[in-house]
């Protein structure tokens, strides 16, 4: 495990004493350190190589006998480089139009519904919203008693029909029910499906196009691994989402499926999510997220 | 493939195919330094033989479990009722892994009893009552937020009353790193053994098989406070590998008996390393 980046860093540096420029040969060790660190992470094994080998670039020539310390020099190098990738966008949630319409999209048991309270609820007490939850997951064991729970806990209305099993016009109506009942921000949960289910993947993209969402979350669980592109890849291809919400945080996954997704994608992570309650949900903050990926 | 001597290239791809498919840095370096032992580098090797010699040091990596009747869905005849405690972290799959193990054991000739003791998730109990009727097997189940132990022993007790075979108690799903919540598992395992002192007789840890590295840590928490004695790896369907199982199993000595693979209830395969270890070196796409 790499419990400290900074101190082994630190301690490759060492050989540089005397050296006045990091160069290709003095930094090898080095690079294939941060590398290891970035996998250990789950960073998809191609980014992390790709990425270091930027960061590489980035440091040879650079003047270490000037730095009061070399390793730090080096990950600050890393972070920078890692903040800026996935903090470059700026991250707008947009919840204009009448109603705005979110579509929440992802794979199985990532968080979407539990997201879908929480945006509900955040849109509600933080922004005066009015919003209408709609339960289109018509697969799932008791997946509309579950968002019903959750609709009630939070004070917000629910749109569901027990016995239409098409995801679509479900969705359709309850633009209409939102529009009936004035509320402005209509946000649909989904069913849980993976990548490579033709017709699943085929009915999210007939939601996207029956609605025309302002904003169509992806939500992944921050523990996921290499997978992480593979899925982003799929599900972007079909929704090109707006944003991405990583759930989960709570735990203590260095959550490198993060940057795996926005060096793929280069989609802004829009929220996080660290909990079970309605209440942790967060906005997302780049740093942070860098320095848990390198576990610092 | 196509490469006659297993050399530095060869040696370069294992490692890409190793890592992609979530084995980890640390077992893969292992694995490869195993490879190398057998084969000194630059000395003709078949891709063939590669792949044999590949094969073999993974599979030697899967612990097998003591005891083998679970293949068949039968239970020790000294064990009555044989207790399941299912546990994990959140959304991996606990609660639909359970609707399908019970199919299989109701199909194999046993009299199945479930334990509704999620009572935290937003209808959890909902949930595993539509699986019971799915399957045809009772429930016993409390009013949510009621205590987990609670139903737990209510559980057991009226396993005992009827005779049940097999008992299979859900866990609201817990991250490993939250004390409170693993308590809470260790107390629920005291509640069982009030009623069979030897039960649980396996506690499953169940594992998304799109996790990474993070799995290895949730073996070892979940371990520490119920000595988990199987793994279950689900949505093994998709594009994920599950390959930190491997360091699971190397650090641990944990057998994987079951794999998830759909949401339907015929979608549970016995564990074959043969072809999971196969499976780990096809590439997406
Ligand atoms: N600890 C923690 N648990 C979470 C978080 N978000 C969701 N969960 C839990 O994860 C599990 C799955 O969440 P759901 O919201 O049901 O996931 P989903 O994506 O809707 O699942 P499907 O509809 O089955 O695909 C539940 O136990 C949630 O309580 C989080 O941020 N932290
Ligand atoms: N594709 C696929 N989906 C699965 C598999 N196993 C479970 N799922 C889905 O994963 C989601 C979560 O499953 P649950 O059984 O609710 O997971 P859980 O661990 O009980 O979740 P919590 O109780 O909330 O912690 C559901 O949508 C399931 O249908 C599998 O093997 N393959
Ligand atoms: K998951
Ligand atoms: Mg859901
Ligand atoms: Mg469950």
């Amino acid at each position: 495990m790499f419990q400290n980046l900074s101190e082994r860093l630190e301690s490759a540096f060492k050989n540089l004493k005397g050296e006045a420029r990091i160069s290709e040969l003095n930094i090898a060790n080095t690079v294939k350190d941060i590398r290891r660190a970035l996998i250990d992470a789950d960073v998809n094994y191609k980014i992390a190589k790709e990425f270091t080998d930027k960061v590489k670039d980035k440091a040879l020539g650079e003047k270490v006998l000037n730095a009061i310390s070399p390793g730090q020099l080096m990950v600050k190098i890393v972070q920078d480089e890692l903040a800026e990738l996935m903090g470059g966008k700026e991250a707008e949630f947009s919840i204009t139009g009448n109603p705005a319409v979110i579509l929440i999209a992802g794979l199985q048991g990532s968080g979407k519904t539990t997201f879908t309270g929480k945006l509900a609820n955040y849109l509600k007490t933080k922004k005066g919203k009015s919003p209408l939850v709609v339960a289109a997951d018509i697969y799932r064991p008791a997946a509309i008693d579950q968002l019903t729970v959750l609709a009630e806990q939070i004070g917000v209305d629910i749109y569901a029909e027990r016995d239409n099993n098409d995801a679509v016009a479900i969705a359709q109506n309850a633009i209409k029910e939102a529009k009936a009942k004035n509320k402005n921000v209509v946000i649909i949960d989904t069913a849980g499906r993976l990548a490579v289910d033709e017709v699943m993947m085929t009915e999210v993209a007939n939601i996207k196009a029956a609605v025309g969402p302002t904003e169509i979350l992806f939500v992944v669980d921050s523990m996921t691994g290499q997978d992480a592109v593979n899925t982003a890849k799929a599900f972007n291809e079909r929704l090109d989402f707006s944003g991405v919400v990583l759930t989960k945080l709570d735990g203590d996954t260095r959550g490198g499926a993060a940057l795996s997704i926005q060096y793929t994608v280069n989609k802004p992570i829009k929220f996080v999510s660290s909990g079970e309650k309605m209440e942790t949900l967060d906005v997302f903050y780049p740093e942070r997220m860098a320095q848990r990926i390198l576990g610092m | 493939a196509g490469k006659s001597t297993v050399d530095e290239e060869v040696l370069d791809n294992l490692e890409e195919a190793l890592v992609s498919a979530d084995v980890g840095i640390e077992t893969t370096i292992e694995i490869i330094k195993r490879i190398e032992a057998r084969v000194s580098k630059d000395k003709y090797v078949g891709s063939g033989e590669l792949n044999k010699l590949l094969q073999e040091e993974i599979e030697a990596v899967l612990v097998d479990a003591p005891e083998q009747s679970y293949r068949n869905f039968d239970t020790p005849p000294d064990k009555k009722p044989y207790v399941i405690l299912v546990v994990g972290v959140n959304g991996v799959g606990k609660t639909t892994t359970i609707g399908k193990l019970a199919h299989n054991y109701k199909k194999a000739g046993k009299q199945v009893i479930l334990g509704a003791a999620d009572t935290f998730r937003a209808a959890a109990v909902d949930q595993l009552t539509i699986w019971s009727e799915r399957v045809g097997v009772p429930i016993v189940k409390q009013a949510m937020g009621s205590d987990p132990g609670a139903v737990a022993f209510d559980t057991m007790q009226s396993a005992m009353a009827r005779g049940s075979e097999v008992v299979i108690i859900d866990t609201a799903g817990r991250l490993h790193n939250k004390a409170h919540l693993m308590d809470e598992l260790g107390k629920i395992k005291r509640v069982i053994q009030k009623v069979v002192p030897d039960a649980p007789h396996e506690v499953l840890l169940v594992l998304d098989g799109s996790t990474g590295q993070n799995a290895l840590v949730q073996a070892k928490q979940f371990t520490a406070t119920t000595d988990v004695s199987a793994l279950a790896i689900t949505k093994l369907d998709g594009t994920a590998k599950g390959g930190v199982v491997l360091a699971i199993a190397s650090q641990l000595q944990i057998p994987v008996k079951y794999i998830g693979v759909g949401e339907k209830i015929d979608d549970l395969l016995i564990f074959d390393k043969h072809e999971f270890v196969d499976s780990l070196f096809k590439i997406a796409e």
